[in-house]
């Protein structure tokens, strides 16, 4: 009962050899098995997701949300599913047709792809390959391609700017991203996943290294393209970015992309920096795992929508100077420091709460020291200071007074 | 560790596969009435003029030749940072005077003005 996936597994295969399948033929249909099962959920999951997405974007702006298909709107996600899938596809003339429709077939499986390495609970592992974060971060790079055939193809000139724009933000927040990403390899001193979620069991890398924790929160927000980093789709600027000339479900996977990339960030950070699917009784309970890493999947990704949904856009040169001139000097600063306090820490053979400390005060250290600086260095474009106008009181208000 | 390798192929395939049949399903569902003025290109009410695929700023060609240099470092520094348990106190030094000189690179770009989007 405790290991249930393991226990439904192991009796998969023995049912297969006992109808005379050979081993290897069973192992092969098991994985072929476990690769949809991952793959529906996370359709599954988008489903669920989207509903949630909508209803807290609509309290946050002071809305109701959607609020008429079924109770609390819940069936809204599966309305929109059956609608776009009886829209038209109209491919724009003067469009490459195969690039056009390669590309959301490219934005989705990218993210998709990520979720072969993620670890669910203790033995609930697809594949625990020893290069897992590295694999994350070359599969991860296949959605801007996505992004950039899609705005080329499209024959139209708001499509391929939102495309340039993007992708130069993409791939500039891609090294604040990795460079955040080494700091738990080395930690654990492995690329393996399962091996970073041992080596964060009992103090979790969000309090050894909280600055490469926020780093990697910010460049996985710009990663994800939306707001305030959403200038790939400047609705007032851009049309829809580069998905202007796509319709019916081909945008529907752009825009399915799109939210399981945030959730897949969720996962991340959760991996990285939350201890993956750690918590009490998780080690000898895998279904109590899975269940841990969902939550905090889902906590993270409730934070994300919190973050976007309340703050405005930032413009394109702004964007750029916050990566280019502040992101990535301080990312390369602290995971200097990381490295040489984690290797002169390790050979003095400390209590791990010193080591932990130690750890947590230089990266807040790092933090505080290179914000201060930045937040001293005047900007050398001079603000237009408008002249202040007297505020008009309403009557009303005086008599209240009076 | 090779049968992991194939478990990520098949879901490389399946990855792509379900993606492929969400987008061909409507194609059998859907209308299909293309006409002149529905394919036109949307840019705004008039018809589009001239070549499509316009020139642009070159700044982006340049923050992505920046890009890949600090792209081809950080895939360098992954092996040191696995490593950096074994490594003596020296070859960690090594590894941070790398960082430092792609460091002066970027404050050396950032002086030519070539991180500056004007």
């Amino acid at each position: 009962m405790a290991d249930l996936i393991n226990v439904i597994r192991d009796w998969l295969y023995n049912l297969m050899i006992s109808w005379g399948a050979s081993q290897d033929l069973a192992g092969f249909v098991l994985q072929v098995l476990g690769s949809i099962l991952v793959v529906i959920l996370c359709f599954v999951i988008v489903i669920a997701l989207i509903w949630v997405e909508r209803k807290l974007a609509g309290r946050i702006q002071d809305r109701f949300g959607p609020n008429r298909a079924g109770p609390f709107g819940i069936f809204q996600s599966f309305a929109d599913i059956i609608k776009i899938f009886t829209k038209e596809y109209v491919t724009p003339t003067g469009a490459d047709k195969s690039l056009f429709n390669i590309a959301p077939v490219l934005a989705m499986a990218s993210v998709l792809a990520i979720w072969a390495v993620f670890p669910f609970a203790i033995n609930v592992i697809g594949a625990d390959v020893n290069v897992g974060v590295l694999y994350i971060v070359a599969i991860g790079s296949f959605g801007i391609l996505a992004i950039l055939m899609a705005g080329w193809s499209s024959n139209n000139r708001y499509a391929l700017l939102g495309a340039s724009r993007s992708v130069a933000m993409l791939i500039s927040y891609e090294i604040p991203m990795v460079i955040s990403l080494l700091i738990p390899v080395l930690l654990t001193k492995s690329m393996q996943l399962s091996a970073i979620i041992e080596a964060q069991r009992p103090w979790w890398f969000l309090i050894v290294a909280p600055t490469a924790a926020l780093f990697f929160l910010i460049s996985s927000m710009a990663e994800i393209g939306k707001a305030p980093f959403d200038l790939l789709e400047a609705e007032s600027e851009l049309v829809a970015g580069y998905h202007t000339e796509y319709s019916g479900m081909k945008f529907g996977m752009f825009y399915v992309a799109e939210f399981l990339h945030q959730y897949t960030v969720g996962a991340l950070i959760t991996i990285f920096f939350l201890g993956g699917w750690s918590g009490p009784m998780a080690a000898s309970w895998p279904i109590l795992g899975v269940v841990y890493f969902f939550t905090k999947t889902f906590l993270v990704y409730l934070v994300i929508s919190w973050i976007r949904l309340s703050l405005p856009r930032i413009r394109i040169d702004e964007m750029l100077d916050l990566n280019w001139k502040f992101m990535i000097p301080v990312s390369f600063l602290n995971l200097v420091v990381v490295a040489v306090a984690d290797r002169i820490l390790m050979d003095l053979n400390l209590a791990r709460w010193i080591y932990v400390g130690v750890m947590f005060a230089l990266s807040m250290g790092v933090l505080l020291i290179s914000l201060a600086i930045a937040g001293n260095s005047k900007p050398k474009v001079e603000r237009v200071q408008f002249p202040t106008r007297p505020v008009a009181v309403s009557p009303q208000s005086d008599q209240s007074k009076s | 560790m090779l049968s992991y390798w194939l478990y990520i192929g098949i879901f490389l395939a399946v990855a792509v596969a379900f993606p492929i049949i969400a987008v061909s399903l409507p194609a059998i569902i859907s209308p299909r009435k293309p006409s002149r003025r529905k394919q036109e290109v949307y840019e705004c009410g008039i018809e589009t003029e001239g070549d499509i695929r316009v020139q642009f700023k070159s700044q982006y060609y340049i923050y992505s030749l920046i890009f890949l240099v600090f792209d081809i470092e950080t895939v360098f520094l992954f092996p040191w940072a696995v490593s950096l348990g074994k490594l003596p106190l020296f070859a960690v030094v090594e590894g941070v005077i790398f960082i430092a000189i792609l460091f002066a690179g970027l404050i050396y770009a950032m002086q030519k003005g070539a991180l500056a989007w004007s």
